[in-house]
């Protein structure tokens, strides 16, 4: 695709060993502070100021404390538990909803994509004083549910699918309901393998997002037991404040498993990053 | 789960066709019935409400009171909220050209590299899948002074004075800035990148073969044909800027919007407004504000990337 292209890149030049030099001590410049992080949480209070990134006496210690004190692993799993749910929902509810705008022909289609769509104009923070009023109400503050309800859908997931689903020829579609499958196992089983880039790329971001969310679990959980691993880190580090070593482990201990995922399938979240922003 | 036999449409033309049809529209809103549920309960319901209640005295111990632009009035005549109107256009007017400059710049060279490729587009992209809540924490570190925060021991190595970064009233802003900056970096260049492979390589050799210099092929080829991704970037990250709190937050927890209120954007003082003063009508004005804003703003930039 890029052969003449990178004819041209493969000569060496001067200039281009110049341009990769910056381009790797730039990029040394950025992880940076996810070093200093890993490296401090494997020193002990005495070692902390000393700013060498192989610690000289390397611990687990900090992790041992963290991990056993139990708050921590029940705001890991919280985190899991909550980013999990509303991801399977957005990859079922988005994909649903974008297959139907995308595929069948009715009256109404435009107006409810339109619709749907408006709501990306409405910014989150508008919409957390109702919110917080409405699982006030119902009971739902300081619950799971009371964290996941907000996000279960998105309109941006939606307008991701149906882009997609709009690429999927009617023809395979039309066959299937020549052979008798009724619409849903059509959409599941037909339609939903034709566009597994894009539930990934769906996936990926609706769980990040939802793991790192901190505004509105923030405000909807009240009791540490409920708190998500951002929210979570940001109290115990209130109370830790001198104690640099044991908030970089709490940091770390919240970054590490997105920075894992990342080295394991980078390829594949790349290029859901690069087809969820062409798209969006 | 309906019957929708073969036998239907062999059974005869136009009869056959339309109730198969009409069972299409029943399947649609059945599809669609949780969902637009979903959308009018949970988005547009509260949307009325948000704006309803900037227009009540709300607080958590009295019932919503119709006070009419009471709310807005007070907003306006309120110094600290000229203070963060001027701190939020700040971290935009700051933080979307500084980031969108270096994500391109680096897009562009990276582009031109194999050797490493992946591996360098990692490194730069590591800092997007971190929590802002962790991170604030780490650049918070950094920012001490010694013998805790690394800059500082940097600057005392080299000789050069000491800064005081988060505890100054001019150095707070951007001190809370860098770090937003640096998590997104990725991401643009992500986009970036894929922005620049979807030119097609034969508008460049067609340049270079027309004796085009590198400085020309990226203003007359580049730069217009990347465009759509432009203003992808231009409208996501303003609204990233606008609407930045997490890294605020947590990198002044003792006095969250830094000294004198100096790095304080508005989703800051909602919050605070909401869930520390309990008053969720003022607070309800401000987050009208901030819709209002976020309006104007993208309607303008999509307008003149559009004119251009």
């Amino acid at each position: 695709m890029r052969a003449a292209y990178d004819l041209t890149a493969s000569r060496i030049r001067p200039g281009r060993i110049v341009a990769w030099t910056l381009l790797f001590l730039g990029g040394v410049v950025m992880v940076t502070p996810l070093v200093f992080m890993l490296s401090t949480s494997l020193k002990d209070a005495s070692q902390v100021y000393d700013l060498r990134v192989i610690p000289e006496a390397p611990t687990l210690d900090n992790y041992i404390e963290i991990l056993t004190d139990g708050r921590f692993t029940r705001w890991f799993l919280n985190s899991v538990v909550v980013a999990a749910i509303v991801t399977l929902s957005n990859v079922f509810f988005d994909s649903l909803v974008g297959y139907t705008l995308a595929k069948f022909r009715f009256r109404g289609r435009y107006v409810v994509f339109i619709a749907i769509l408006s709501t990306l104009m409405i910014p989150t923070e508008m919409l957390v004083l109702p919110w917080y009023l409405m699982a006030s109400q119902f009971g739902w503050l300081d619950s799971y549910w009371g964290i996941m309800f907000p996000g279960m859908m998105t309109a941006f997931g939606t307008f991701l699918m149906k882009q997609f689903f709009e690429g999927v020829p009617d023809d395979f579609l039309e066959a299937a309901r020549v052979d008798g499958l009724n619409e849903f196992t059509i959409w599941w089983k037909i339609a939903m393998p034709l566009v597994t880039p894009a539930l990934s790329a769906l996936a990926i971001f609706t769980f990040l997002g939802n793991w790192t969310a901190f505004f509105w679990p923030l405000i909807v959980t009240t009791s540490a037991d409920l708190y998500t691993l951002p929210v979570g880190l940001s109290s115990f580090a209130v109370e830790q404040s001198i104690q640099w070593e044991k908030i970089m482990t709490g940091a770390s201990i919240a970054t590490l498993p997105t920075l894992i995922v990342f080295l394991l399938l980078q390829r594949y979240i790349v290029r859901g990053v690069m087809l969820a922003g062409l798209k969006g | 789960m309906s019957a929708v036999t073969p036998r239907e449409t062999a059974s005869g033309g136009l009869w056959s066709r339309m109730s198969l049809g009409r069972k299409q529209v029943v399947w649609a809103w059945g599809f669609l019935a949780v969902p637009l549920l979903f959308y009018a309960v949970i988005r547009f319901w509260p949307t009325f409400q948000a704006f309803y209640l900037s227009v009540t005295d709300w607080t958590i111990t009295r019932p919503a009171s119709f006070v009419g632009l009471e709310n807005y009035k007070r907003l306006l005549a309120d110094p600290l909220f000229w203070q963060v109107f001027r701190n939020t256009f700040m971290y935009l007017i700051l933080g979307t050209p500084i980031s969108l400059l270096i994500s391109f710049t680096v897009a562009y060279y990276l582009d031109r590299v194999r050797f490493m490729h992946a591996f360098i587009r990692a490194l730069y992209f590591l800092p997007f899948l971190t929590t802002a809540a962790a991170m604030a924490w780490v650049w918070r570190w950094f920012y001490q002074p010694v013998p805790i925060g690394v800059i500082n021991d940097i600057l005392a190595g080299l000789g050069l004075p000491q800064q005081p970064f988060l505890r100054s009233t001019a150095q707070a802003l951007p001190a809370v800035l860098a770090p937003a900056v640096w998590a997104g970096l990725g991401f643009q260049i992500i986009i970036f990148l894929a922005g620049l492979r979807a030119i097609p390589v034969t508008y460049y050799e067609a340049a270079r073969i027309d004796g085009l210099s590198e400085g020309a092929i990226l203003r007359k080829i580049t730069l217009p044909l990347l465009k759509p991704t432009l203003v992808f970037l231009v409208v996501f990250s303003s609204i990233g800027f606008l609407r930045i709190f997490d890294q605020v937050y947590n990198i002044n927890t003792n006095d969250p919007g830094g000294p004198l209120n100096s790095t304080k954007p508005l989703v800051l003082m909602i919050y605070q407004t909401a869930f520390s003063s309990y008053e969720m009508g003022y607070a309800a004005a401000q987050t009208v504000v901030l819709f209002l804003i976020l309006l104007v703003i993208s309607l303008v930039q999509l307008r003149l990337m559009r004119d251009r």
